[in-house]
């Protein structure tokens, strides 16, 4: 007997570059390593074969070139897809990214947009270490004009990779390699707006909100099941898109629950789970409130190499569950 | 007075570590280059235009830089009175469906290519009915209508955009082209080399304009460069290469037209070496505005090899033109000035709501 069939996450990002290759002709893709699978995975398998090196183009050593190229091509009509297979090597692109793509539209006078993907690989673990770790989606996300995507599902993989590519601004899509092996049954491809996607419950709960993206909000699901063994019913948020970032799901919920964990996979000082926190604090009237906000993030140093450094360095499940027992469930002795 | 790929190219290091190479020698060399321009196979026709397209921008950037010394102006204007022909010479090859690169340095690029004056002024002034809306200033000019993509004021950044471009380019396979213009500052940015090479690796139709005025924002490229000329790096990256003197209007089109045939046909990038000097200071309209440089001697010679007097004791001599042509085109191009400037002032800001407005484009229905 045979189940419904399971997509893994990397195989649905694969699904989405197959989709847009084969129904935009205007779609090409950028990025080193693109002809070799040893950088990108399996998630871009075949497809210089499949759709021609002319449109799946391996390019040279040069990050912030490539990233500007595809908004030049942009520019003249086209709808191309950089893709840096560590997030880390991008921070070269910062120039494109932060101050031509991002702005162009606005300082030409909305005119005409660079509307590319840039597509941005978390590759974390492995005693690869500061350069080869990091999740640096909370720099990109404070700047106006540029859509921040971080799917944490395999159907968002696939449909939100799409539908960066259709959008008509230009878009980071942020994935991450720790979600890879997660699944989900996909239906066939219905395009969507990026402009009406935002923060969506994953799963319903009354006792605390968990609020993550990306890979966090993998984290997040498995905290929950930690916590329902308790008999704490957590209500778990994935945001999805950050930039522009529309809290209105997460105050919400906070303000039937009462309680917050906002855990990101990336720094305290000036992040994400700040950012959720205090938009929360504004949001939930105070008398709502049952516990302190609690933040799990990094801690602030570059990832270690050691494997005894890397397994003290990221949170876990088990970990922030008894933190979030500890501060927010146990009676606290006089 | 060009030199192509197959000239002979100074070579091997100075001995003395404080002496730097000058591949340019005459070209950087204000005494020389200075009598009238042979205006070679161009018709009288093509040439008159390129008089008046050069007349009309030293007048509007004449202009500009009066309201900028009254303080009408607040933005940051980087003018480019003495590089006229550099812009000039190479939009004078170009056509609409092309896509035109710039600068902070690109009023002249922007109305070479055909922008109108009235929205460039308006722009300056930050009104709605600007090139950009109002929302752009000096330093981030469009009209894509004439294929100006856009100009800003990161230096080097649109090299690599105008690259992007030349891709889509090449894919279209209508032969159109991309232009960068950049200065010989921009030449020390990573991402133009980055950029010339990648050109060079997929062969796309970009013409590279280096306007090298001799100065980034203050310091000579003596200061900055082991060699005053740039178009080394065009030889590193085997892309062919011009360097011409900057100030001949008929030189750059030349070059710029060999270079960009080459490109439409299917040849890869060309680079393109305008060998010229800004007269007034990098920003404003002063003309002794750079820190630390003393300028003013050589600036005084440098405006006896001006472009639009060379061109146009040419044209005089050759009966081409009546002597008193470009006084009646200033004149009139002044007056063009004057009433867009009125209107401008007149004209309304941008609202409130622009400011959101085109950070994302419009939700769709």
């Amino acid at each position: 007997m045979t189940g419904p069939v399971k997509t893994t996450y990397v195989e649905a990002i694969l699904e989405g570059f197959n989709y847009l290759l084969e129904h935009h002709d205007d779609v090409m893709v950028m990025g080193q390593g693109l002809w070799s699978p040893w950088y990108v995975g399996s998630s871009m398998r075949d497809l210089d074969r499949k759709f021609g090196r002319e449109r799946v183009m391996d390019t040279p050593v040069s990050e912030d070139a490539t990233t500007a190229i595809a908004a030049g091509a942009a520019l003249s009509g086209y709808r191309p897809i950089v893709v840096h297979p560590r997030i880390d090597f991008m921070v070269l692109a910062s120039n494109s990214l932060v101050n031509q793509i991002a702005k162009w539209s606005h300082m030409l006078g909305g005119q005409t947009r660079p509307a590319v993907t840039i597509r941005g690989i978390v590759n974390r673990g492995g005693e690869q270490g500061a350069q080869h770790s990091q999740s640096l989606h909370a720099w990109f996300a404070h700047v106006p004009g540029l859509r921040v995507v971080m799917p944490a599902t395999a159907s968002d993989a696939r449909d939100l990779l799409i539908a960066s590519v259709l959008c008509d601004d230009p878009v980071l899509y942020i994935d991450d390699r720790w979600c890879y092996e997660v699944t989900d049954e996909l239906g066939p491809v219905v395009p969507v707006d990026l402009a009406s996607v935002g923060p969506q419950v994953l799963r319903a709960g009354t006792d605390i909100t968990i609020v993550g993206s990306g890979f966090s909000t993998q984290l997040g699901l498995r905290v929950s099941d930690l916590l329902a063994g308790d008999g704490i019913s957590a209500e778990v948020i994935d945001l999805r898109v950050i930039n522009p970032l529309d809290l209105s799901v997460v105050v919400e919920s906070v303000g039937r629950t009462g309680r917050l964990a906002a855990i990101d996979g990336s720094w305290r000082t000036c992040g994400l789970a700040g950012e959720v926190v205090s938009t929360s604090a504004e949001g939930v009237p105070l008398d709502r409130w049952r516990a302190k906000p609690l933040r799990f993030t990094l801690p602030e140093a570059p990832a270690p190499t050691s494997s005894a450094l890397e397994s003290a360095y990221y949170p876990t499940a088990e970990g922030i569950a008894e933190q979030i027992i500890d501060s927010q469930f146990r009676e606290k002795p006089c | 007075m060009v030199m192509s790929t197959t000239s002979a190219h100074p070579c091997g290091h100075s001995t003395v570590p404080d002496k730097t190479l000058s591949s340019l020698g005459e070209l950087a060399d204000p005494l020389c280059f200075t009598a009238p321009i042979v205006i070679g196979s161009r018709s009288a026709e093509e040439l008159v235009r390129m008089l008046e397209s050069m007349t009309r921008i030293r007048v509007v950037e004449e202009f500009i830089g009066e309201q900028v010394a009254s303080g009408v102006v607040r933005c940051p204007c980087h003018l480019a009175i003495g590089q006229e022909a550099a812009a000039v010479g190479v939009a004078s090859t170009l056509r609409h469906t092309d896509r035109v690169f710039g600068t902070h340095r690109s009023h002249g690029h922007f109305l070479a290519q055909g922008g109108g004056i009235y929205g460039l002024l308006a722009e300056i002034l930050g009104k709605a009915t600007g090139c950009s809306n109002g929302m752009g200033g000096s330093m981030h000019l469009i009209a894509t209508d004439v294929g100006f993509v856009g100009s800003v004021p990161i230096v080097g950044a649109t090299v690599p955009m105008a690259v992007g471009a030349a891709l889509a380019a090449k894919r279209d396979g209508r032969g159109d082209v991309a232009v960068a213009y950049f200065g010989d500052g921009a030449m020390e940015e990573g991402v133009v080399h980055e950029s010339m090479n990648f050109a060079s690796r997929f062969q796309l139709p970009t013409l590279f304009v280096v306007e090298n005025n001799l100065f980034s924002s203050h310091l000579h490229i003596r200061e900055r460069q082991p060699d005053d000329s740039v178009a080394r790096f065009a030889a590193a990256h085997k892309i062919p290469w011009f360097v011409v003197d900057g100030n001949d209007v008929v030189a750059v089109a030349e070059a710029a037209d060999e270079l960009v045939a080459a490109a439409r046909e299917g040849h890869g990038p060309g680079f393109l070496e305008a060998v010229t000097y800004r007269w007034r200071g990098h920003v404003g309209a002063s003309e002794d505005m750079d820190v630390g440089v003393q300028r003013k001697e050589d600036l005084g010679l440098w405006k006896k090899r001006d472009p639009i007097e060379r061109l146009e004791a040419t044209m005089v001599s050759e009966g081409l033109v009546g002597e008193d042509r470009v006084t009646r085109l200033r004149a009139s191009v002044r007056e063009e000035c004057e009433m867009a400037w009125r209107q401008a002032l007149a004209d309304p800001f941008p609202e409130a709501g622009a400011l959101l407005d085109m950070v994302y484009a419009a939700p769709r229905r």
